[in-house]
């Protein structure tokens, strides 16, 4: 169990500056995920902690050493690689001990250890076969064990589960979540898949062209966004955004926009809102629904497609001159057609405004 | 709605084999071709096996009346290679002794060196790259005096340490080549994990890499093989008159001004010669084929 600390890196290849001027800070035994768009770093923010790009600046601590320069085998971590990298002419037990036997552990610790991981993973059958004659799901599920066989401080995931199917990956998340409480170790985790964020992270850091935008619980990257880049990447269907300006009259403050006023009164403005700024509303599709309740405002939707997606069901539509979806539950009814006029309520309080130019949250 | 059954029984099991005039023309080419390349063996073969007096009298192609192996017993112990008469017996030997140390040197210095610049990516790397690629360009005739000097200079002028080194030295960028793009072919990620593993520079070469390089050494090897086996030219210079491989002593038969041709000896020596090339080609046609191909596709 180690923190890690990462200071003003840079990581640059060739001309192009990857990361950019990063800091993160990791408490010791927590479970901290990145998300971010493909390409935007994350492989090579792992890399960089791992030992295995050299970077342009910065330093990098895990625990209380300093290990900017160190081999990656005296970082004390683990890494599960997004391409795997199985050893192609090993078995799957040789993969899993090659590890345990670089580092000169007896051979009866190596058999038990492997043993373990590979009945936690449910590798147990394949023990002697070649990578080569495993399936996607079954590579990935031995490039995870041979990660954790070995005890170190810190282990490193990137995306160890996108090809498993939906079942498996279900079941190692929770398989996972339980380990990292067993075993009390830092874990960096790189995902492209919300439910993985949003249910394993102590802390999600999003990530946008090498720098993180923001870094929170996973409530918090949910409900509170800093920018209109987090709002939009998190949360699934998106976020809807309406585009228009602040409004103020007679102590209301209203959004208005080319077809209709939306009412923001109850915003927790962090600043006092000015009249005429122009802002985007984000409004999640839960975030509407068909029976108001106390304090709750009315918008107009104009109906245009109804999607069931089996718990819920998705109705799209046209609101305030913006495309939006609403998340309904799927058993309500009567199902509008399409044209349709439907009034829709939303709690001011719970949506989320930014600047129009700046794009952050005000 | 015509009353056609839904499944016609003439249009059942595996695709029936057709020959058609394409089929037909390919074939006749590939014989033709077969035919082209099998002719002089044929020739050689039969020659090989006549008397001096079938040589002579018969036609060149004719299977001979009383084959005999007597021209194969003279070309191997009792030809004369230049001042003796002792056939090839020394100069396959020597051959071997060249063989082995040549063919082993340059490949496992290859293997090395190509995996150094793929995974290890030293600091000038790429230059030492590119110079060696330019020595593939540059005909090797211009080396020779230079190279024969040096030699010389530190004793190895004119032994076997000499015309391996010379060997090993011209492989080098060939060698160079082949490996360090087939470890480029391989994924990096497998590297980075050995290095997260604890694996140093040899663990992860004799663990990790070597044992997925078996197809190019296999090209490696036969190429090298074929190369020095019929070299002509450096074993003449570089080997020393006791070394003298089994190519040069084979144009000393061939060549030799004193008394009759002795056409059946000669091509007995000569198929003796090219026997071990061709029985490389013979059991690895098939593995040189994948290692090329491995070196071209991944997966
Ligand atoms: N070895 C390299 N040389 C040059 N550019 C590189 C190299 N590795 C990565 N990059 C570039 O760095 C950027 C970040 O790459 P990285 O692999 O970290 O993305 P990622 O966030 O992991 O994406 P994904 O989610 O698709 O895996 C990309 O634009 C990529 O093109
Ligand atoms: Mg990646």
């Amino acid at each position: 169990m180690s923190q890690v600390a990462i200071k003003n890196l840079d990581i640059t290849f060739g001309s192009n500056r990857v990361i950019q001027n990063l800091d993160l800070q990791i408490e010791p035994g927590e479970f901290l995920v990145l998300l971010g768009a493909s390409g935007c770093g994350k492989s090579t923010l792992l890399n960089a902690v791992a030992g295995l790009t050299d970077v342009a600046g910065g330093q990098i601590w895990i625990g209380e050493n300093n290990v900017t320069w160190a081999e990656p085998k005296d970082r004390g971590i683990g890494m599960v690689f997004q391409s795997y990298a199985l050893y192609p002419r090993m078995t799957v037990e040789q993969n899993m001990s090659f590890g345990l036997e670089m580092a000169r552990h007896p051979k009866a610790e190596i058999r038990e250890r492997v043993a373990r991981a590979a009945s936690m993973l449910q590798l147990k059958p394949l023990m002697q076969r070649r990578p080569a004659e495993l399936s996607g799901g079954q590579r990935q599920r031995v490039a995870i064990g041979r990660a954790l066989v070995r005890d170190a401080d810190v282990y490193l995931f990137d995306e160890p589960l996108s090809n498993l199917d939906a079942k498996l990956r279900t079941e190692l998340r929770v398989e996972l979540k339980k380990l990292h409480a067993e075993l009390g170790a830092t874990m960096i985790y790189v995902t492209h898949d919300q439910v993985e964020a949003l249910t394993l992270a102590n802390r999600i850091a999003v990530m946008q062209g090498g720098v993180i935008q923001q870094l929170a619980s996973p409530d918090e990257i949910y409900r509170r966004p800093v920018n209109r880049f987090v709002a939009g990447f998190v949360g699934s269907p998106g976020m809807n955004f309406i585009e228009g300006e602040l409004q103020l009259r007679d102590g209301k403050v209203d959004l208005k926009t080319a077809r209709g006023n939306l009412d923001v009164t109850r915003y927790p403005f962090a600043e006092r809102p000015e009249d005429g700024r122009k802002v985007t509303l984000g409004l999640r599709p839960e975030h509407l629904q068909p029976e108001p309740e106390e304090g709750w405002c009315p918008a107009s939707l104009t109906v245009s497609v109804y999607e069931s997606m089996g718990a819920d069901a998705l109705l799209c539509g046209e609101l305030s001159g913006a495309t939006v979806s609403v998340k309904l539950p799927s058993d309500w009814s009567p199902i509008p057609p399409a044209g349709a006029r439907v009034t829709m309520w939303y709690d001011a309080s719970k949506v989320s405004i930014f600047d129009a130019v700046t794009e952050s949250r005000l | 709605m015509s009353s056609r059954p839904l499944f016609p029984a003439h249009a059942e099991g595996p695709r029936p084999a057709r020959l058609n005039l394409g089929r037909l023309a390919l074939y006749l080419c590939l014989i033709a071709a077969a035919a082209a390349f099998l002719f002089p063996l044929w020739v050689m073969v039969t020659t090989s096996l006549k008397d001096m007096e079938a040589v002579r009298s018969g036609s060149i192609f004719g299977w001979p009346a009383q084959p005999s192996l007597e021209a194969w017993k003279s070309a191997w112990t009792s030809a004369c290679t230049g001042l003796t008469c002792e056939g090839l017996r020394g100069g396959f030997v020597n051959s071997l002794l060249i063989l082995v140390p040549s063919v082993a040197l340059p490949v496992a210095l290859g293997a090395v060196t190509g995996y150094a610049l793929s995974f290890w990516r030293p600091r000038g790397g790429k230059l030492l790259f590119g110079g060696l690629l330019i020595g593939l360009f540059i005909p090797y005739q211009v080396f020779i005096y230079p190279l024969v000097r040096i030699l010389s200079s530190v004793g190895l002028y004119g032994n076997i340490g000499g015309i391996v080194a010379v060997h090993t030295i011209f492989a080098m960028p060939i060698m160079l080549l082949l490996f360090r793009n087939y470890y480029a072919s391989l994924p990096m990620d497998l590297f980075k994990a050995a290095r997260i593993d604890g694996g140093g520079f040899w663990t992860i070469f004799r663990r990790v890499v070597l044992p997925m390089s078996a197809p190019i050494i296999v090209v490696a090897v036969i190429l090298q093989v074929t190369g020095v086996w019929n070299d002509f030219l450096f074993g003449l210079i570089f080997a020393g008159s006791d070394n003298l491989p089994m190519t040069v002593q084979l144009n000393n038969i061939v060549n030799s001004a004193r008394g009759a041709q002795e056409y059946n000896v000669q091509m007995a020596a000569t198929i003796l010669t090219a026997l071990v090339p061709l029985i490389v080609y013979f059991f690895s046609g098939r593995w040189f084929v994948r290692g090329i191909a491995a070196g071209a596709v991944k997966g």
